[in-house]
């Protein structure tokens, strides 16, 4: 029997990967996958909890985390398009409209 | 031979990760992007999640990334010569210095919790994606009807973003 600690610590390597992915690509759409490895680190997570306390809830809990991930790649990868068809920056940290 | 596949898993998985966020070309990003969502299918398959395994790679893999890889073409992004952020040494030791110290408290927690009453036989004599859809269309009925108002919202969102924009015309307010 694998300890709950084993899914555990990849869960958080993984999410580690993915934050530093948000934090040093200047790339949209690498920006967008990194956030895809963070939702599967939480993924991980929640269906091993569920696994090993016997319940069913991580596991729907998971089955609505992958709903909102493709909404979220949907409206994400429009606003990219729209920012590229604009001409308005080609990375991430050319996009500063918002920052004060 | 549960630790070997998990050892696998677990490795390719993390590796592949790594890969997605190395990777100079973006295509390849995609590419090992793909190879982690599989290997974590197969994770699901090591903890008794069978659905969702087959909802990762149909959705996930099939769906999700397809998208990526599409806009990813359609863009044809060129790769610059500076790829990472400028402060990026920066935040790599910040990043793995807070994962040390994660990955320490990890392995000294005591892991416990009330245990409900799906055990793996109970799922298995009632099958397992029909466990899930009983729990999911009886406790979770209201969330997945959230959950459907929220992807209708995020297909009009996105279809409103991404419609191409037309000069506009007079008596027309779109």
């Amino acid at each position: 029997m694998i300890p709950l600690s084993a899914y555990v610590a990849l869960s958080f390597i993984l999410f580690m990967t993915g934050l530093l992915g948000v934090l040093i690509r200047r790339n949209f759409i690498i920006v967008l996958m990194s956030v895809e490895i963070m939702l599967n680190a939480a993924n991980i997570n929640l269906v091993a909890f569920s696994h090993y306390l016997s319940s069913m809830a991580g596991q729907l809990a998971a089955l609505f985390v992958i709903a909102i991930a493709a909404g979220e790649a949907a409206v994400g990868l429009a606003i990219i398009i729209v920012v590229f068809r604009g001409k308005i920056a080609t990375n991430v940290d050319q996009i500063n409209l918002l920052k004060w | 031979m549960i630790y070997l596949l998990f050892g696998y898993f677990a490795t390719v998985s993390i590796l592949s990760g790594v890969f997605t966020i190395a990777l100079k070309n973006p295509v390849h990003c995609g590419l090992s992007l793909l190879s982690l969502l599989l290997h974590v299918a197969g994770l699901f398959v090591l903890l008794n999640a069978e659905f969702l395994f087959a909802v990762q790679i149909i959705v996930y893999a099939g769906a999700i990334l397809v998208l990526y890889l599409f806009v990813l073409m359609l863009l044809n992004l060129k790769t610059e010569e500076q790829y990472l952020h400028k402060k990026y040494p920066f935040f790599l030791f910040a990043g793995v210095a807070i994962l040390g110290e994660l990955l320490i408290l990890v392995f000294q927690t005591p892991y416990g919790g009330a245990v409900g009453t799906a055990t793996p036989e109970v799922v298995l004599q009632t099958r397992p994606s029909h466990a899930v859809g009983i729990t999911m269309f009886s406790d979770y009925l209201l969330l997945f009807e959230i959950v459907g108002v929220f992807l209708l919202g995020a297909i009009i969102g996105a279809i409103v973003l991404a419609k191409t924009p037309t000069a506009p015309t007079a008596g027309a307010d779109g």
